[in-house]
């Protein structure tokens, strides 16, 4: 079991170490969402896997048998899930955005924020913000 | 069970929704905003009042015992963090009365800024790892929030940078608090000290606290993780770069503090050159990278990762009196810091624009404004009798007792280097001709008392510090007593019986 939890985490943040490196923010995105994945694997292997029986007292005791499954991983990863999907629901908006604004999603055309190195373009940028109305 | 010890994350807590629920009223928003922010700073200093002396408050939430339910714990350096959040969430708070403010509260700012704040405030009281994991994830996702606040282009572009940086960080993180749950079977930061020493893989323990180092470490800014600070900073309008040069680095770097001091403390010898060696790089890097920039902002965002490499040294070496250098510089750089970025708005605000190559005159336009620069700035570089001064002294007298020589070394030119910057936009802003007719600032008496009250204060601040030091440095050194004393932490979140009951709770001892 955990022999295949070993392969299944590894081959999990391979894939999103590959996408991260991407271009494009798509899959930059999807990368953090696979990356995500692989490390909620992890936390549930680190809890150790193996004992199938529910942590629920029985009737009638006043404690937990001696061998029963470790729920803590369970509720660190739903935690773990939750905040991640709301993380994701907010990139992925923000490269909607970006999209939206600026046609393109490739990492290397976003040079906005660069600009302001140089004095007139930082005047330029600086002189809008307020006013600007959303492209979209 | 003390009674004020929830109320650091209360206080934001219900300031956040209510303002949310005030959607349409941005008006009661702020007023709503800045009482929720003075209360704050109220509750926090009645907290450090407690910790003075170096008591420890332990609360167990739920009343789940520790190590199994959620413990907050405040100790003297969690109160002075807290105290000097307080103090920063009421200037910017009034800060964001100035210019733009009807924009900024629409977009949302009261709620974002609060929720800020709860997680700011949650990381200090907490005394659990997984749930200092949830409150960096609240601060996390109420930045990115605050940062795309105007949804300019520049915005959406750094804060697609600072997001899909701070993303994998905190995956990181995630992956970090796992592996030492499976290694210790607990995550208690009181229980985790108690057991590390006692783990039997202490190479995994090692690897785990490299990866603790790295996402905090990235929540930090230090080298060679800053990318996404510089990036990203200066597109912010101007109260949120402010918040965020004060807090958000510094969030991370409590963190490595309080983890490394607690949990990674018996192994210090593999860590302690390590983080020497990215606190000088980060000194370095960071005043090098200001010194080639002409724009304001990123001239302050780069000294802010320089400034990071001074209060890690306290960390890297890992005796009292560098670690009360630490909290020290971190009091007096979360004033300065934020003080120039409120600055650096009210100047943008005179002359029209953050680059120095276009603007000028501002001695001859604004000569109060001039001399409230002067006192952050100088004191940045650490010039007697200013905060900084006492700051870089107690860490470079500390790197020499220590025989770290280098550092100190180091520590003493990159001083020197960041006077050049500070200078830099001296002659630049203030003394040399303006390069056009300055435009008149269109601003009405009321933004102007908003947007110079708080600079004006925590000018008087720095100056306190400066020339009041005794207090300052006394409270720092009992602070750093509390932090190198382990078992005090552990007895008090633990209990007294706590030391002997060592069994780890996983059935197979341990191994990974």
């Amino acid at each position: 079991m955990d022999g295949l939890f070993i392969v299944m985490v590894g081959a999990l943040v391979a894939a999103a170490v590959y996408l991260l490196l991407a271009r494009d923010l798509p899959r930059v995105l999807i990368g953090f969402v696979l990356l995500g994945t692989g490390v909620n694997l992890a936390i549930l292997a680190a809890g150790r896997v193996g004992a199938m029986v529910p942590p629920l007292v029985p009737p009638g005791s006043s404690a937990l048998p001696d061998v029963v499954a470790n729920p803590l991983p369970q509720a660190l990863i739903l935690t773990a899930i939750v905040i991640g999907f709301g993380l994701t629901a907010f990139a992925l908006m923000l490269v909607v955005k970006v999209y939206a604004r600026f046609r393109t999603v490739a990492a290397d055309d976003l040079t906005e924020a660069e600009g302001a190195a140089t004095p007139a373009a930082a005047t330029l940028a600086s002189q809008t913000p307020l006013t600007r109305q959303e492209a979209a | 069970m003390h009674s004020l010890i929830a109320a650091p994350i209360l206080v934001p807590l219900v300031a956040a929704a209510v303002t949310a629920m005030l959607w349409r009223q941005p008006g009661l928003q702020r007023v709503i905003g800045l009482a929720a922010a003075a209360l704050l700073l109220v509750v926090a200093v009645a907290l450090l009042v407690e910790t003075a002396s170096g008591r420890i408050l332990v609360a167990q939430m739920g009343n789940w015992a520790a190590p199994f339910g959620i413990t907050l714990a405040i100790d003297l350096f969690s109160a002075i963090m807290l105290v000097i959040t307080g103090l920063m969430a009421l200037a910017v708070a009034i800060y964001a009365c100035g210019p733009g403010a009807a924009e900024r509260d629409r977009a949302g700012f009261q709620p974002l800024f609060h929720s800020l704040i709860l997680g700011v405030c949650g990381s200090f009281c907490t005394g659990d790892l997984f749930n200092l994991y949830v409150w960096f994830e609240v601060m996390l996702i109420a930045s990115f929030g605050l940062l795309v606040l105007d949804r300019t282009d520049e915005q959406l572009d750094g804060g697609v940078r600072y997001v899909v940086l701070n993303l994998i960080g905190t995956t990181v993180f995630l992956l970090a608090v796992g592996l030492l749950y499976g290694l210790t079977g607990t995550l208690s930061l009181a229980d985790l000290a108690r057991v590390a020493p006692t783990v039997e893989n202490q190479a995994a323990l090692g690897a785990v606290g490299m990866l603790l180092l790295v996402a905090f470490g990235a929540k930090a800014a230090v080298f060679p993780l800053f990318n996404w600070l510089p990036a990203a900073y200066h597109t912010a309008s101007m109260p949120v770069a402010a918040i965020f040069a004060a807090l958000l680095t510094k969030v991370g770097v409590y963190a490595i503090i309080r983890v490394f001091t607690l949990i990674f403390a018996h192994d210090m010898a593999v860590f302690g050159p390590i983080l020497a060696v990215v606190a000088a790089a980060t000194m370095i890097t960071g005043v090098f990278g200001a010194a080639m920039h002409y724009d304001i902002r990123k001239i302050l965002s780069f000294h802010i990762i320089s400034q990071i490499g001074y209060m890690l040294i306290g960390v890297a070496l890992m005796t009292p009196l560098a670690l009360a250098g630490s909290v020290l510089y971190i009091v007096h750089h979360i004033i300065v810091k934020a003080n120039l970025f409120l600055i650096a708005g009210a100047m943008r605000a005179e002359a029209g624009s953050f680059a120095l190559k276009r603007i000028g005159g501002l001695w001859v336009a604004a000569p109060a404004l001039g001399l409230l620069f002067l006192v952050p700035a100088l004191s940045l570089a650490g010039i007697p009798p200013l905060s900084g001064f006492w700051g870089k002294l107690v860490v470079i007298r500390a790197g020499l007792e220590a025989e770290a020589y280098l550092l100190a070394g180091i520590a003493l030119a990159v001083g020197l280097l960041t006077l050049y910057s500070m200078i830099k936009i001296w002659n630049e802003a203030f003394w040399k001709a303006a390069p056009a007719p300055a435009p008149a600032a269109p601003w009405t008496r009321r933004e102007q008392v908003a947007t110079y009250a708080p600079i004006v204060v925590l000018a008087g601040l720095t100056l306190t510090i400066g020339v009041w030091t005794e207090p300052f440095a006394a409270l720092s050194l009992t602070a750093a007593h509390g932090l190198l004393d382990r078992t005090a932490y552990i007895e008090a979140v633990l209990g007294a019986a706590s030391l002997q009951l060592a069994a780890p709770l996983l059935s197979d001892g341990g191994t990974l």
